[in-house]
Formats: C-alpha cells, sequence, structure tokens
C-alpha cells in the first residue's frame, strides 16, 4: 500500500476549477516533488494532504485522499489527530513568539503531553534533526524571533517533526531564504527521509531535481506528468513538461 | 523616437523648495497641538495644584462643599472604572475574538460590525437614559455603582470590540496556521499564540477605554452620581460621587460658586492624573507583555 492516495481529486474555490482530476500515488518514505508555474494548483494540491484548505469558505472537494488508506476526508476523521500524523512547514517560516524550547514543545504540549522529562528529551531530539542543535543548545529559552530566517525555518522542521509525523509537507520551504540556509534545508531533506514521507512544492528546479525521488509537473490544475524525477528532467513523455523544465513557459 | 526629454530649468530647485514649505507647515501644526496639550495641562496645573494636598485627596467635602476634600468622588470613580472594566472586557474581548476568529466573514459579522460602530456613535447622553430606563428602573438597581458601571459598561463596550478585532486582525495567518498544522485547534490557537501576541494591543484599546470611562459624566447623571454623598459606599447598590459629576456640580451650582471655583480645579487635576497614571501603567504591562512574549 503506497503512503498518500489521491484518487480523482477535484477542488473548486467558489467557481474556479482549481484542481481538475486528479490521481496519484506518493511511495512510502520517498521525496515527491511538484512543480509548476504560479497558480497552477500544487500548494493547493499539497494542503489537501492535511486538510489545510478546510478553513477556506467556499472551497469543494471531490474524490478521495488517502493516507496508510485511510480516506481523510471521511467522516468521523478529526483533523488535529490527523495533522499529528501529517506535519507541514511554510514558505515564510512562522515560528511562535515564544523561546526556542517552546516553539519545538508546543505541538507536543497541544496534544496532551505532559511529562517534563520527555518534552526535554523530544525537543533536543527533533532540533538535532534539524541540524540545529548546535547552534542553539546554549540559548534554548532565547526568542525564537531572535535568530536568522535560515535558523528560524530549520526550527520550524524541528516543530514539525517533534510531533513525530510520518509525512512532512514543505511548501516552498526554501523560497524566502538565502543559498546557504537553502542548501542546509535541502540536506536535511535528504536526511529526513529516512523518517517520513516527504511531499515538497517548489519553484525551483534544481531544487527539485537535488532533492526528490518523483516529481510532478502542474500545470492549469492538471497534473500533466509524474514519474521519476530522472525521468521528468532528462526524458519528459509531455511536450508541456519539456517546455516548462528548458524554462521556455512559466 | 523625440530625443530626450528637455527638463524645464529651475524645476528640481521649485520641487525642493516645496517639500520644504509642506514640511514646514506639518511641522507648525503638530506643535500647535503639542502647545495645545500643555497649555490646557499648565492651565489645569497653576489652577488646581494650589489645593491639592493630602486632605484634599482623604477628605470629603465639607462646608456645603466650600471646603474639604474629594475622596469620596476619587473613590467612586475608580470604583465606576473597575465596574465597568468588569462589565465590557470580557464581554468586548470575547466578541471581538468571536468577530475575527470564528464567524463566518459572511453578512452577520458585516451586520454586528454595523451595529458596533453605530453604538459607538450613540451620544453618551443617550446610554445614560437607556441605562435610566433599563438598570435603574426596569431592573430596579435604583440609582446605583451597579447600574452605572453597567451604563458606563455598554458604553465602552464597541470601543473593546473593535480594538480587540484589529488586534487580532493584524496578526499574520501564517501564525494561525502554523498552529493548527501542528494538530491545536483553533481554541488552543487563539488561546495560546493569537491573543498572546495580539494582547499588548488589545491592552492598550482597553486603557483608552478606561480613559474615557473616568471622564464621563452623561451616563452617570441619571444612573448613579450622587451629588453629596460625603461617606464611603458600602454596597455596589448604594449610589456614589464621582469626579466629573462632582467637578459638574461645584462649577454650576452650590452654595458659594465662587468659593468652590478652587476645588473645581483640583478636582480636574486629580482627574487628569488618574488618567495619565492609568496610561502609563497601560505601557508599562504592554513592555511586561512585550517581553514575555519574547518579540524581539
Amino acid at each position: 500500500m503506497e503512503k498518500i492516495e489521491a484518487r480523482d481529486v477535484n477542488f473548486h474555490y467558489g467557481s474556479f476549477h482549481a484542481l481538475k482530476g486528479i490521481s496519484m500515488e506518493i511511495p512510502r518514505n520517498k521525496v515527491v516533488a511538484f512543480i509548476g508555474p504560479s497558480g497552477c494548483g500544487k500548494s493547493t494540491f499539497l494542503r489537501l494532504f492535511n486538510r489545510m484548505n478546510d478553513l477556506i469558505p467556499g472551497a469543494r472537494l471531490d474524490g478521495e485522499i488517502l493516507i496508510d488508506g485511510k480516506n481523510i476526508y471521511a467522516p468521523g476523521v478529526q483533523v488535529d489527530e490527523l495533522r499529528k500524523e501529517v506535519g507541514m512547514v511554510f514558505q515564510r517560516p512562522n515560528p511562535f513568539p515564544k523561546s526556542i524550547f517552546d516553539n519545538v514543545a508546543y505541538g507536543l504540549r497541544v496534544n496532551g503531553i505532559r511529562d517534563k522529562a520527555f518534552i526535554t528529551h523530544r525537543v533536543e531530539e527533533a532540533l538535532k534533526g534539524a541540524a540545529l542543535w548546535n547552534e542553539v543548545k546554549d540559548k534554548l529559552n532565547d526568542s525564537a524571533f531572535a535568530l536568522s530566517g535560515g535558523q528560524q525555518q530549520r526550527l520550524c522542521i524541528a516543530r514539525a517533526m517533534a510531533v513525530s509525523p510520518s509525512v512532512l509537507l514543505m511548501d516552498e520551504p526554501a523560497s524566502a531564504l538565502d543559498p546557504i540556509s537553502t542548501a542546509k534545508v535541502e540536506e536535511l531533506i535528504c536526511e529526513l527521509r529516512k523518517e517520513v514521507t516527504i511531499v515538497i512544492v517548489t519553484h525551483n528546479m534544481q531544487q527539485a531535481s537535488r532533492v526528490s525521488d518523483k516529481t510532478a509537473f502542474f500545470y492549469m490544475g492538471e497534473m500533466v506528468e509524474y514519474d521519476d524525477t530522472k525521468v521528468i528532467f532528462t526524458n519528459p513523455r509531455k511536450e508541456a513538461t519539456q517546455n516548462y523544465i528548458t524554462g521556455r513557459f512559466g | 523616437m523625440s530625443g530626450n526629454p528637455k527638463y524645464p530649468a529651475g524645476y528640481s530647485l521649485r520641487k525642493r523648495r516645496s517639500q520644504k514649505a509642506a514640511f514646514a507647515i506639518f511641522r507648525i501644526l503638530s506643535l500647535f497641538i503639542v502647545a495645545v496639550l500643555f497649555a490646557i495641562l499648565g492651565f489645569i496645573i497653576v489652577k488646581g495644584a494650589g489645593v491639592l494636598s493630602w486632605d484634599f485627596l482623604t477628605k470629603a467635602p465639607e462646608d456645603g462643599m466650600t471646603a474639604g476634600g474629594i475622596f469620596p468622588a476619587i473613590v467612586g470613580t475608580l470604583l465606576l472604572m473597575l465596574g465597568s472594566a468588569v462589565v465590557a472586557f470580557p464581554v468586548g474581548i470575547m466578541s471581538g475574538i468571536y468577530m475575527n476568529e470564528y464567524a463566518s466573514k459572511g453578512w452577520v459579522v458585516k451586520f454586528i460590525r454595523l451595529m458596533t460602530n453605530n453604538l459607538s456613535g450613540v451620544p453618551s447622553i443617550v446610554f445614560g437614559l437607556f441605562g435610566m430606563a433599563l438598570f435603574v428602573k426596569y431592573l430596579g438597581f435604583g440609582d446605583s455603582i451597579l447600574a452605572g458601571s453597567l451604563t458606563l459598561g455598554l458604553l465602552s463596550l464597541p470601543l473593546v470590540i473593535r480594538t480587540t478585532e484589529e488586534a487580532l486582525k493584524d496578526i499574520p495567518d501564517g501564525i494561525r496556521e502554523g498552529s493548527l498544522a501542528l494538530g491545536a485547534t483553533k481554541l488552543q490557537t487563539i488561546w495560546k499564540v493569537v491573543l498572546p501576541m495580539a494582547m499588548p494591543r488589545v491592552i492598550t484599546g482597553l486603557i483608552l477605554s478606561l480613559g474615557r470611562v473616568s471622564g464621563e459624566t452623561a451616563p452617570i447623571l441619571f444612573t448613579c452620581a450622587a451629588y453629596f454623598f460625603p461617606q464611603l459606599p458600602t454596597s455596589i447598590l448604594d449610589q456614589c460621587m464621582a469626579l466629573p459629576y462632582h467637578l459638574y456640580v461645584i462649577s454650576t451650582s452650590g452654595t458659594d460658586i465662587e468659593a468652590q471655583q478652587p476645588i473645581a480645579y483640583g478636582t480636574a487635576l486629580v482627574l487628569i492624573i488618574i488618567v495619565l497614571v492609568i496610561n502609563l501603567l497601560a505601557g508599562l504591562l504592554r513592555k511586561y507583555f512585550e517581553n514575555r512574549l519574547k518579540m524581539k
């Protein structure tokens, strides 16, 4: 059974048909990249996996999305339980106005964990996992806002991983970062794939080719092509994909 | 091609001059405002400082209000501020949260917002009349601190709701999404992240409303304020004196208006000092919250 499976997904914002009949399978512990020009629906699609689009008024979903074989839109599914399983990292680093420690501990605490020793241990693990521990271990009680943009983004990754999800969604996680921070985030992605299945939306095609195992190309709400990253970037089947990756539009 | 543009001679000098002139006018006007403020403050201080004394602050009025102090009015005003805060803060903050965080952005919210705005435009004397009809007569509280606090609370409600709503609106959605994405509920998100971030600004709104309440005369005219009530109130169903109403009374009626004048200025000065002290406290509270939040 694949980790994530989308079955004939159609999504509307009011009268706008944002996603048109998308079906795909995302294998366990792989990194899958979504590429495509702005407005093609790739972020919308990503945000269906943790039901972040539930918040948008007038949005409508048809079709099914299964994670570990269970339809996450079935009645009775609790979104907070789902989001413990499916973490997310956003385009702009969004640390809370709390200390570094409290930021990473937040996800555990809102899900009812009170055991201080466990939280301390988990925070350290998560920060190590996000390659941030050495930079912050002496100032865990400092404000997260005092960190640089790149550190803040790794903090957000640590925060998401602390809850121990099995899927990590990344919505252009490096687009607001400088090249060095971007490289660090990319290294991190390659490390994290051992623990989680990663779906990453990116505008940066080099990034997609560097970090992902499979790549999906989206255009105008449709998934044009989905294949091994190597195939997409060297020998795409569709002309639109070819045009996009060679920079002829987008 | 039409060639390079021919810029009019001296235009650059002219536009820099008009900029200078414009900013000079802005500066003069701003200074004028400050001057007016200082003039009012200075006038009250000069006229009122003379009567300020320990006795003035701690004694009741004596000799037909031509001597003695204003202690009951100070206590009354502080009680009314506290009472209105108890009424308006919880209701106002919760309404603000509901309007910005929970209610779907449809016509219901628009309608409530419109009504709130209208409410803040209602003259305070009308609140007074309404308070008298509802709290004093219909609910039978009589002229009392309870009725006065409820009336003043209603009066400050729109301001509290609005500032809470505005403060929450300023918190970026990315922060809310970050919390929800970790499995937090909406309530946890509001309580643990959004509200603390908005707190410094919410507090500013609360303090502003307190400042307004402290100076209101009309709403308590028919609902609470006593012309002369030298003993301290013992229950919320007692009447009380209040600084703005006392100021009004001793400036317009009484046994000897001439002799009462210094007391009037002294009363005004005390009222202003109370408002200034509260504003100062608000600043400190704001700082405290910002530090605790680790915003920097």
